[in-house]
């Protein structure tokens, strides 16, 4: 289907499923059981979710296929985010156009970088996209302000042009972004027992988005120049002996995935329209990195596991605290709850960071395909002891 | 005048003057060997023919054209393809996709982007990659990772992969080096092969006098970067000067 082989339909088909039914499958915990921090169903982290999904799948065609590292790429989203609230300003709170102007622009941006950067390999091109992400970030902060408004951030305001629009509602207050007409915020809430489950028009919009990143993605792994890429990866020399020219290769790759992240940060604008330089900083391009190297770079559904892994740890662990643990740990002995907390203490709330720092050395270490190899070697094994059960049986049979 | 002709190439490393004066003449759909001890210059005038290394002096012309100045991706679309002392392929795909690269780089050039189609839709492709791993007798490892094979089997995909580019002239740079005698032979055999079925001109560096003298239809001797003498295989044999300078010594 689609130019999908069967294999390739059926992965399509799984991450469509997951996340059209995000919003079950994301709140499976009753909204006022204990449980229910562990729920995940919100239109802001769901949309979270999926956006930072569309920029770890671009970060991989360029990583996971070429083997070029860059340490860069949120200059790239910031860079769509600035392009679609500057579109929200001027143009309309239409979100197509404010989209399509991000990725054209960070594509353009991504040009530039790309063209320079590749001129080296290995580590001195990671640096140098750092430094240029650096750069950009500095840029944005401070010497750009007329551009991006400096710390404060860009924001709408009411007396924006907005020549297609108007600059202010009837009720005066700023207006929300749509896609002709419906309002990304809306959100249709269902209330099935005691489950809530929200349906957000910005989070569909996103999760279509993603489904087409995704799709486009799988065909460039599969067609002649994906296969090109990964060429570049395992041999170089091979290739300029082979009469092909390495350089336009990568630069396209590059040129792809900052695209991708641009579509990432016009649609982070999209749902809430503001863009800050922090979006830029190196924090943010490593933040990538982790999630393609966590899920599987070089995988098609890896960097997707990734950023969902990341961003869910970042939200829901983050928010747990020594209250919600003597909450759970209250069954123990005083003494005992009391230093249960303690130890468990450091890996919660604002420690996260630590807890998902061992988790991507255990992964690192012990899976170096990332989480997809994790789920292979599973199936592997579930399917190695299938096959000694029928063969078992097989044996026992004629005696029977 | 032959398909490759060197003119009073030079090439210095500081102070080392690793190619002299070097004038060569392959002539069209013959073997061209090119013998002469460790550290005559040989490889260096290789690279000197593929773009990787640009000479201090003198011309080198393929087919009536300059090779000097032009990048090794252009000089290997003039014709020229390049088997490398140790094998390289890319061992991160499989035999068949190994293959198919060089024969995606024939029909759409040093860059295209393809992603348009997926790989096992382009059927003339894949028909030609298929074809030429049969005539390697590697068509059982199509799905083989590359660089699980035997150093055997890899010069042979390699072989492959350049032949599939249709190139006129083929170079080879010691290609038994470190290989058992059975690959060897092997190795002789699928030169003779493709010298006889053919039309391509191959230039060959190798140590081993055995390969030499199966498959040469001239030899260049190269002492200290200057060619020593040229001649037909069977006057190599017996000259003087050779032995002194080359076979003398491993004699
Ligand atoms: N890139 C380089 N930089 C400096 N010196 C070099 C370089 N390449 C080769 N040389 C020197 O030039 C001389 C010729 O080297 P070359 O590799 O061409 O010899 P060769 O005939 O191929 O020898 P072998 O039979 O050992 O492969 C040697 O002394 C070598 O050390
Ligand atoms: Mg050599």
């Amino acid at each position: 289907m689609f130019g999908l082989d069967n294999k390739d339909t059926r992965m399509l088909l799984v991450v469509a499923v997951l996340t059209l039914c995000a919003p079950f499958i994301l709140n499976p915990f009753p909204t006022d059981s204990a449980m229910a921090q562990f729920n995940a169903g919100y239109p802001d982290l769901m949309q979270r979710f999926v956006i930072f999904g569309i920029f770890a799948i671009g970060f991989n065609i360029l990583f996971g296929l070429t083997g070029y590292l860059s340490f860069g790429h949120a200059a790239f989203l910031g860079v769509g985010s600035y392009s679609a609230v500057w579109m929200f300003k001027l143009l309309s709170m239409n979100v197509v156009p404010a989209i399509l102007l991000s990725v054209v622009i960070s594509g353009l941006f991504a040009l530039l970088i790309g063209f320079v950067s590749l001129r080296r390999s290995g580590i001195y091109f990671s640096i140098l996209t750092l430094a240029f992400a650096q750069m950009s970030f500095n840029l944005a902060y401070s010497v750009l302000t007329p551009i991006t408004n400096g710390e404060t951030g860009l924001q709408l305001t009411l007396d924006d042009p907005r020549i297609l629009g108007v600059s202010a509602t009837a009720d005066g207050s700023i207006p929300v972004t749509s896609l002709f007409g419906l309002e990304m915020r809306s959100t249709f809430e269902m209330a099935v027992g005691p489950w809530a489950f929200q349906f957000n028009a910005g989070y569909y919009l996103c999760a279509l988005i993603l489904l087409a990143a995704f799709y486009l993605s799988i065909r460039i792994f599969r067609s002649p120049f994906g296969m090109m890429l990964r060429a570049v990866k395992s041999n170089q020399q091979r290739m300029n002996y082979t009469g092909l020219n390495t350089k336009p290769y990568t630069l396209a790759a590059f040129v792809i995935s900052g695209m991708y992240a641009g579509l990432a940060g016009g649609l982070m604008a999209s749902m809430d329209p503001l863009a800050g330089a922090e979006r830029m900083q190196w924090t943010a391009s490593g933040e990538v990195v982790l999630m393609t190297i966590l899920g599987g770079a070089g995988t098609l559904i890896g960097p997707v596991l990734g950023a969902g892994f990341i961003k869910y740890f970042e939200n829901i662990f983050s928010k747990i605290n020594d209250h919600v643990l003597h909450g759970w740990f209250s069954f123990m002995p005083d003494g005992l709850e009391d230093f249960v907390v303690f130890i468990i203490h450091p890996f919660i709330g604002k420690g996260w960071h630590l807890t998902l720092g061992i988790l991507f050395m255990l992964v690192v270490v012990f899976l170096p395909g990332g989480l997809v190899e994790g789920g292979q070697r599973i199936a592997k094994w579930v399917k190695g002891r299938k096959n000694k059960d029928d063969s078992t049986s097989a044996t026992k049979t004629p005696a029977e | 005048m032959g398909i490759l002709e060197v003119k009073n190439v030079g090439k210095r490393f500081g102070g080392l003057q690793a190619l002299g004066d070097v004038n060569l003449s392959v002539k069209e759909n013959t073997v061209h060997a090119i013998i002469g001890p460790n550290g005559a210059g040989k490889s260096t005038l290789l690279n000197c023919l593929v773009g990787k290394l640009i000479p201090d002096t003198g011309s080198v012309m393929f087919d009536g054209q300059s090779v000097l100045g032009r990048k090794p991706f252009e000089i290997n679309q003039m014709g020229i393809s390049r088997v490398f002392q140790t094998p390289e392929i890319f061992g991160d795909l499989s035999v068949l996709e190994n293959m198919l690269i060089p024969c995606f780089a024939k029909r759409d050039g040093a860059f295209s982007l393809n992603a348009i189609t997926s790989v096992p839709s382009e059927k003339d492709v894949l028909e030609k990659a298929e074809a030429m791993l049969e005539e390697m007798n590697m068509a059982d490892k199509r799905h083989m990772h590359a660089a699980s094979m035997s150093r055997g089997d890899k010069r042979r995909l390699e072989i492959g992969m350049c032949l599939s580019q249709e190139p006129r002239l083929l170079l080879l740079d010691e290609p038994t080096a470190g290989m058992a005698r059975a690959d060897t032979n092997n190795t002789i055999d699928l030169l003779k092969e493709i010298k006889e079925q053919r039309d391509i001109t191959i230039a060959i560096i190798e140590h081993d006098m055995h390969v030499v003298f199966s498959l040469a239809d001239r030899i260049t001797v190269l002492a200290q970067g200057t060619p020593l003498v040229e001649d037909d295989p069977q006057n190599i044999r017996g000259n003087p000067k050779v032995r002194e300078a080359y076979l003398g010594e491993s004699a």
